[in-house]
């Protein structure tokens, strides 16, 4: 559309070189892409049709749909991927709404608001094995904060939230919206400040309400940019081992085990790389699927609701 | 909200913010008649204090472990000591395992940068054929899971005699970063008027340098949001790190943070504390340097992109 604007001179020089130049610009992505995460995709596939265990050789081959007739008797899958679908959707509802009413905040005037915002948001760029180790020691019968809390009577001496079967849901998920909350809320402020502040200043005029004007305005502006984040951090929740794999190891009793730390835990101690790879293609196809679903189901795209 | 009762203690920080935060105008009926200005003070740093202990006191906890004596009991950390720094500095492998995560985050972060700016720019500024296709897959990438790609990659780094390189993290680090990368870098050009660049051109500027002399300087706030993505992710990263790199001298800090949460069981909370000072003090300063600016470079249009 550039080259249509240029000048008639330049214009059918550029267009005979313009034809190649994209190309060229996008192939080093296009070549990293393609070996880094298209032939594995593949690779994936292929063994997830195979029986491949380095540990037993002997009974490497083909396995035709073996492997996802194995997953479906696989009690571990299943509630696997029950806790997954769990994990994301307490993750999601809470990092959301925390996010939402943090950027709504942090997005009005006020003294030290700069400083605020960086303090507010600094857990985003904090991995999830340093919010392990920051949490292991809150969480820590002995050193951490909860003891104090049974100090002052709340709660009991001598327990980790994270050994107990009973606690240890909340306390994994209090852990991962500690550190999720400033991306909702720096995605969602940088769209707030995209509002014209002149539909806020009729709307005034009119005499609407903040609460309306919540209502009326800034939501139906943020639609798309929460429906955008919602979903990405959810595939992002669903995909993130890394907290997980410090924080509980997926225990007590596979209990915090996600689907894919059962990959993950398949991969780097069983060794089971076939069935491994059958589990991730489950997984890649109930994400896509749900993705898809959610898109739809929200109007993706559609400003006027 | 959560099905499983979760840790009181940490609740009764949690549940007042949410609802403070997340409905702000909940104080309606008396200002209806005339169109109110925005919230008082107390509304906004009332919320503002209880989110911003549920954000610092974690920090806190780590920051008081790390300099504070093992044998001192009270909540302050005085007398001040840099021993435990010293202890996994020096003694623990510290000192090299940070160096590792600086080569790995800023390689990581160059090489991320650099390809999604020529890649970012053909998408935002030709047309041209199986366009549509790369857009798409790029945001299909976003599915994949990292923990499900350990095995293939593995593989193709055992080909390439990669293993117990860093080349091999920071490659793999490079291509998970970029899809989104590219995203944000061609919402960010498609953001600089194409009037500007055909000005240069009409003086004679050839494609290149008009790109240079216009649209780069107009990128800034953009090409360090992305960046400092890319760095961030990198130094964050454990799983691809944890499976490619045995040898303890490759080791990055997360992975070294990992072996320590695995063995402490509360035995050295002083090592583990200063352990994640180590992880946390780059990124809280590439955070803190760069956060005004991944607000402003989102909030130009990357959503919308």
């Amino acid at each position: 559309m550039a080259i249509a604007e240029a000048t008639a001179g330049r214009q059918r020089r550029r267009r005979s070189r313009g034809r190649r130049t994209p190309y060229l610009l996008i192939s080093p992505a296009v070549l990293l892409m393609v070996a880094f995460l298209v032939y594995p995709m593949g690779s994936v596939l292929y063994y997830s049709l195979q029986n491949y265990n380095v540990t037993k050789p002997w009974d490497n081959g083909f396995a035709g749909l073996g492997n996802f007739r194995q997953m479906f008797h696989d009690h571990l899958f299943w509630s696997s991927l029950g806790f997954s679908g769990k994990w994301v959707a307490a993750n999601i509802v809470l990092q959301f709404l925390l996010g939402l009413g943090l950027a709504l905040l942090v997005n009005e005037t006020f003294i030290g608001r700069a400083f605020a915002r960086a303090l507010v948001f600094s857990p985003w760029a904090v991995s999830g094995v340093l919010t392990t180790s920051i949490w292991v020691l809150l969480y820590n019968p002995t050193t951490g904060i909860t003891r104090y809390f049974a100090d002052m009577g709340i709660g009991q001496h001598g327990s980790s939230l994270l050994a107990d079967p009973h606690s240890v849901f909340g306390a994994a998920v209090l852990t991962e919206v500690w550190r999720g909350v400033p991306f909702f809320a720096i995605l969602i402020l940088a769209d707030l400040q995209s509002i014209p502040k002149d539909l806020y200043e009729a709307a005034s005029v009119d005499g609407a309400t903040r609460m309306s004007r919540f209502w009326h305005i800034t939501l139906p502006h943020l639609k798309d940019a929460i429906i955008l984040s919602t979903l990405l951090r959810a595939v992002w929740e669903f995909n993130n081992v890394d907290l997980l794999y410090t924080l509980t190891g997926g225990g007590p009793a596979n209990q915090t085990t996600t689907l894919p730390l059962y990959v993950a835990q398949k991969a780097t101690i069983a060794h089971e790389f076939g069935y491994g790879s059958a589990l991730t293609m489950a997984a890649f196809c109930i994400l896509l699927f749900c993705s898809i679903l959610y898109l739809r189901l929200s109007k993706f795209g559609s400003r006027d609701s | 909200m959560t099905p499983h009762p979760p840790p009181p203690a940490r609740l009764k920080e949690a549940v007042p913010v949410e609802e403070a935060a997340a409905t702000p105008p909940a104080h309606q009926p008396r200002t209806r008649r005339r169109p109110d200005r925005g919230p008082r003070r107390w509304e906004i740093y009332g919320p503002l204090a209880l989110y911003l202990l549920f954000t610092l006191i974690p920090f806190y906890w780590m920051l008081l472990y790390a300099f504070r004596p093992s044998t001192a009991k009270g909540l302050m950390p005085w007398p001040l000591t840099l021993q435990h720094l010293d202890d996994v500095w020096n003694g623990q492998g510290f000192g090299t395992y940070f160096l590792n995560s600086v080569k790995v985050g800023v390689t990581s972060m160059l090489f991320t940068t650099v390809v999604a700016v020529l890649g970012g720019y053909a998408l935002a500024r030709y047309e041209f054929r199986g366009k549509r296709v790369f857009m798409v897959s790029l945001l299909c990438t976003q599915f994949i899971p990292g923990a499900m790609m350990l095995i293939p990659l593995f593989e193709i780094f055992k080909h390439l005699s990669l293993v117990n390189s860093l080349w091999s993290v920071i490659i793999a680090e490079s291509v998970f970063q970029l899809p989104l990368a590219l995203i944000l870098i061609s919402g960010f050009v498609r953001n600089v008027p194409v009037t500007l660049e055909e000005a240069a051109w009409v003086d004679g500027c050839t494609r290149l340098r008009g790109f240079l002399v216009t649209v780069l300087p107009l990128l800034r706030p953009g090409l360090i949001a992305v960046g400092s993505f890319a760095f961030i992710g990198a130094w964050n990263h454990f799983l691809f790190a944890l499976m490619f790199l045995s040898e303890q001298d490759k080791y990055t800090v997360p992975v070294g943070l990992s072996y320590q949460i695995g063995d402490s069981g509360g035995v050295d909370v002083g090592a583990l504390a200063a352990g994640g000072v180590v992880a946390a003090v780059p990124v809280i300063f590439v955070f803190a340097l760069i956060q005004r600016y991944i607000v402003k470079g989102l909030s130009a249009g990357a959503v919308k992109g």
